[in-house]
């Protein structure tokens, strides 16, 4: 599952140290970020603990995540009851805005029929489970069997559900209207809680009304509080989602939805919102792509606020580019934000020797590439990958290189190879403020600059027998 | 009042107030956010440490990726137990099988590692499609020369429990092997001591200087050799009861070895853990040289506990564990910092474990069963607790209500047991408890100012 420089590597049947995480994870993230909306895992109990597990050691914040949590009797019978039990005790103890439920490799083998299961709740939904107004929780279905696609699947999915949901009804495409100032939709990838505070400081200083989808920027990343919150404080909320319909266009960040099931598709298909997938913001030029759909999309110049971030990137960019041009790096993660990684190193002169996804995927290899516009070295690219592969291939292709950019499990490639880990992306496990770590725009990409260039000017520093103190 | 769903009502009490029984051993209720894994997690952990095997994960990816390097085990050799390995099954697997599949992965992965046995373990999906695990793992071990065996703990089947049985089952296929290697007539085996942080080599190590052997430890730094011959010591000290007593009565039925429970948390029940194996054998030597290394270790533990009481006297804790023993003993820990413990629960425990909690608790306290966040955060603020102690689930409910948290999870990298773990305990605690960060939570200021008390 390789291409580019030819290494022979052993395959292996088996995934060994993987490089990607199931569906139903990223889809209980994105349900996260919708206004009061809990997670409802269809499936064993230990899904929803694993998954609150791994999203608290990298968010360090409360995660509930409820389960049906299935018995052997509803692995045999079905799971309907467990699921309303759950629907009802869940809307009881959390008196959610929406329940997000996301079925799992064990409710999709045994043929659940959610959907049909959750018209029957609807109609008998019990007393006592909405509030005093009568409004009843929302409910999401995201089917994110565990062993189709990866955790970014899932985190699309959920979207295309919530969005499915929310909006039933509206206009044919040909009467709609778009109001004056024209509405924006920004969905989002799986990025940090900062990045997506950065994405709403841009959003507002185009001084239009949008809709960030999905927005954890608060509820997965909230202040201390002073009494315990049942659900965090923060949100998509569902009236901005259901306003989605009426919007003058639709920036998709990223390709990892299903082009059938995708959000700002059916938005397009259905409403005739304009839509456009982009790569991540991130980089001069991927930034540039974005700055410019969003003025125009506003019929607004990029306020001058940006105009100058964007001037001290470029800026730093040349003080610092003796210090990274032509160094190497191996890089790995979901296929977005490796392939956004690419194009920032790119940029600035460094040479990603291997770029590896844990997806299978028939794009990444020509998306990698395509990012690679500077690049004159081959660069060994790696679909399906999982890291005791990457690992051989790069010792195996006798590959050099000076550090290693991801999430922290690239830890065993780092430790393995004697190099330092950049840590971005998600999950960062071993250090605190993984959430907190700014990749987009402007800010975010001179952020990882100066993490590139610190990190090459230390290991330069510690080369020289005498601590010089000017780099 | 803190509210309780309905279906567990009885899964809670509050000693002094409510008379009932503490019910307990149920499914989790649905919907409720039990802080519990499943059958795997319980198959999972406690095999984890059994460092020169192969631990294949068969079903899709999730269940692989989410237990990669998740405990704080360590090994004195090969760290095979580190890696993470999964059939990583698709669609495809789905419909038409994963036996193939499962085949060609054990045959690769045996071949490329080499291990001295291999566990394969059944997630949720493998049962629903037909998988012959056994088969296969039959098959492979006879191609490959080495012990295969299929672990059954697909994640519905149970609870975190029942894979504890199911990895106590395939342990025990283990055992029984070597008949040849000289066993001391003093010796003994651990059951249920995962060496974090090296806590194995600590506990080993007083039992050396009693004059005990240590034949095998399951699993901490485990070897697959080891307990081969385990069947051999004279008796198996049970740590983690919870998850390991099923093992001590398998191999007391088969191999006649009686069995205790101990734990090596706290300085009465780690003496008390020392003081049965040294009367079990009744060696007048081994009881003196017990006598000698309690009196030393523990004269040289408290003057540096009693620096870290004094200003931890008069806090209270809140303690929410896997294991019902472990609480037991935490709560006595507790004490010896000065500490009374308001709130206590697991995950786990059976009946006579909550009524053992309610004696050893003062009036007043919580005692709850497979609690949950919103319950948990209740019960903290309604008795005031300073300090929750549990895992990384429960680590953000301590940090959002502004008080202390220590980690006494499976997943830890400080080393607990015994009497040095006794002070790094308390120093952990200490540590926790005395930050000056407390002091900006808007939770304890507002507590603060409820109950007129001073900021921490």
């Amino acid at each position: 599952m390789k291409s580019g420089a030819g290494v022979p590597v052993k395959s292996f049947v088996s995934t060994r140290n993987a490089c990607k995480l199931c569906s139903p994870l990223g889809a209980c993230f994105a349900f996260r970020g919708i206004e009061g909306c809990i997670p409802l895992i269809h499936g064993s109990q230990g899904c929803a603990t694993y998954i609150r597990r791994y999203g608290i050691s990298h968010f360090r914040e409360p995660i509930d995540i409820a389960s049906s949590n299935f018995t052997e009797a509803a692995a045999i019978f079905g799971g309907k009851d467990n699921l309303f039990t759950a629907l009802d005790n869940v809307s009881r103890a959390y008196r959610p805005a929406a329940i997000g439920i996301t079925s799992t490799c064990l409710s999709e083998t045994i043929g659940e029929d959610v959907s049909m299961y959750l018209k029957q709740y609807e109609t008998r939904r019990g007393q006592g489970l909405c509030d005093n107004a009568g409004h009843c929780p929302a409910i999401f279905y995201a089917s994110t069997p565990s062993y189709r696609g990866t955790h970014v699947e899932g985190f699309h999915e959920a979207i295309y559900a919530a969005v499915r949901a929310l909006i039933s009804d509206g206009p044919a495409a040909d009467q709609r209207r778009v109001k004056v100032p024209p509405r924006i939709n920004l969905i989002s990838g799986l990025l940090s809680a900062e990045d997506l505070r950065e994405l709403h400081a841009i959003l507002k200083s185009f001084a239009a009304p949008y809709t960030l989808l999905p927005d954890y920027s608060e509820s997965l990343d909230g202040p201390s509080w002073a009494g315990y919150q049942k659900l965090p404080a923060g949100g998509t909320k569902a009236d901005d989602i259901r306003s989605m319909k009426d919007a003058a266009g639709t920036l998709y960040l990223g390709f990892s939805s299903s082009p059938e099931r995708d959000a700002g598709q059916w938005l397009a298909s259905r409403f005739g919102v304009p839509l456009t997938h982009m790569d991540f913001p991130l980089g001069i030029e991927n930034c540039d792509v974005f700055f410019e759909s969003l003025s125009r999309l506003c019929e607004k110049p990029v306020p001058e606020f940006w105009t100058k971030q964007r001037g001290r990137l470029i800026d730093a960019y040349i003080d610092g580019h003796k210090y990274c041009n032509g160094k190497k790096a191996i890089i790995y993660g979901e296929e977005d934000f490796v392939v956004a990684i690419a194009s920032f190193l790119d940029e600035i002169g460094v040479v990603p020797v291997a770029a590896a996804t844990g997806a299978q995927s028939n794009s990444f290899a020509h998306r990698i590439r395509k990012a690679l516009k500077n690049t004159r070295q081959q660069t060994l690219i790696m679909d399906k990958a999982d890291f005791a592969g990457i690992l051989e291939a790069v010792k195996g292709g006798g590959l050099e290189a000076d550090f290693v950019m991801g999430h922290s499990k690239g830890l065993y490639l780092a430790r393995n190879l004697g190099l330092p880990l950049l840590r971005c992306g998600f999950p960062v496990h071993d250090r605190i403020g993984g959430q907190r770590i700014l990749h987009l725009g402007y800010k975010g990409t001179l952020n990882l600059f100066d993490l590139v260039c610190n990190t090459l000017m230390q290991a330069r520093q510690e080369k020289f027998s005498s601590g010089y103190t000017y780099i | 009042m803190v509210e309780v769903l309905a279906a567990r009502q009885k899964q809670v009490l509050e000693k002094g107030r409510d008379s009932y029984a503490l019910e307990c051993g149920k499914a989790s209720t649905a919907g409720a956010v039990s802080q519990r894994a499943c059958v795997f997690c319980g198959s999972r952990v406690v095999l984890y440490p059994i460092a020169d095997a192969l631990h294949l994960i068969h079903g899709p990816i999730g269940c692989a990726a989410y237990t990669w390097d998740i405990r704080g085990s360590m090994s004195s050799g090969p760290e095979l137990h580190r890696l993470s390995f999964s059939t990583d099954l698709s669609e495809n697997e789905v419909i038409y099988g994963g036996e193939k599949k499962l085949y060609a992965a054990l045959t690769e992965l045996i071949t490329e590692y080499k291990p001295k046995a291999a566990f394969v373990y059944c997630t949720c999906i493998i049962g629903l499609i037909g998988d012959d695990v056994d088969a296969v793992c039959a098959r492979a071990g006879r191609e490959q020369g080495i012990q295969i065996i299929a672990v059954h703990s697909e994640g519905f089947k149970g609870t975190k429990k029942d894979g504890y049985r199911a990895a106590c089952e395939a342990a025990f296929r283990l055992t029984g092997k070597d008949n040849d290697t000289p066993v001391s007539r003093f010796s003994i085996n651990i059951l249920g001591e995962f060496n974090l942080a090296g806590e194995t080599w600590l506990i080993r190590d007083y039992y050396k200087r009693m004059g005990v052997e240590v034949a095998c430890c399951l699993t901490g730094d485990g070897r697959v050799a080891d307990i081969g011959r385990a069947h051999r010591a004279r008796l198996n000290v049970v740590q983690c009861s919870g998850s390991m007593t099923s093992l001590a009565k398998m191999m007391k039925d088969s191999y006649g070895i009686p069995f205790i429970r101990v734990s090596y948390f706290g300085i009465e029940d780690m003496t008390r853990a020392l003081y049965d194996v040294a009367e079990f054998f009744g060696d007048e030597e081994i009881l003196r040289r017990t006598r000698d290394f309690v009196r030393a270790e523990v004269g040289s533990l408290l003057p540096g506990l009693s620096e870290y009481r004094k200003d931890l006297e008069g806090k209270k804790a809140a303690v929410y564990v896997g294991g019902s023993f472990k609480a037991f003993s935490l709560v006595k820990a507790l004490r010896h910092l000065g500490m009374e413990t308001v709130v206590v629960g697991s995950q786990t425990g059976a009946p006579e474990d909550y009524e053992y909690l309610k004696e050893i608790t003062n009036e007043g306290a919580i005692i709850c069963d497979d609690t949950n966040p919103l319950e948990l955060s209740g019960f903290i603020l309604e008795k005031g607790a300073d300090l929750l102690i549990g895992g990384v689930k429960e680590r953000p409910i301590a940090y959002k209500m502004g008080i202390a948290f220590c980690d006494h999870n499976h997943e830890r990298k400080e080393a607990l047991a015994g009497y040095a773990g006794m002070l790094n305990f308390a120093k952990e605690v200490h540590c926790s408890v005395t930050s000056p960060v407390w002091r900006y939570s808007p939770a304890r200021i507002k507590a603060a100012e409820e109950r007129g008390g001073a900021l921490p």
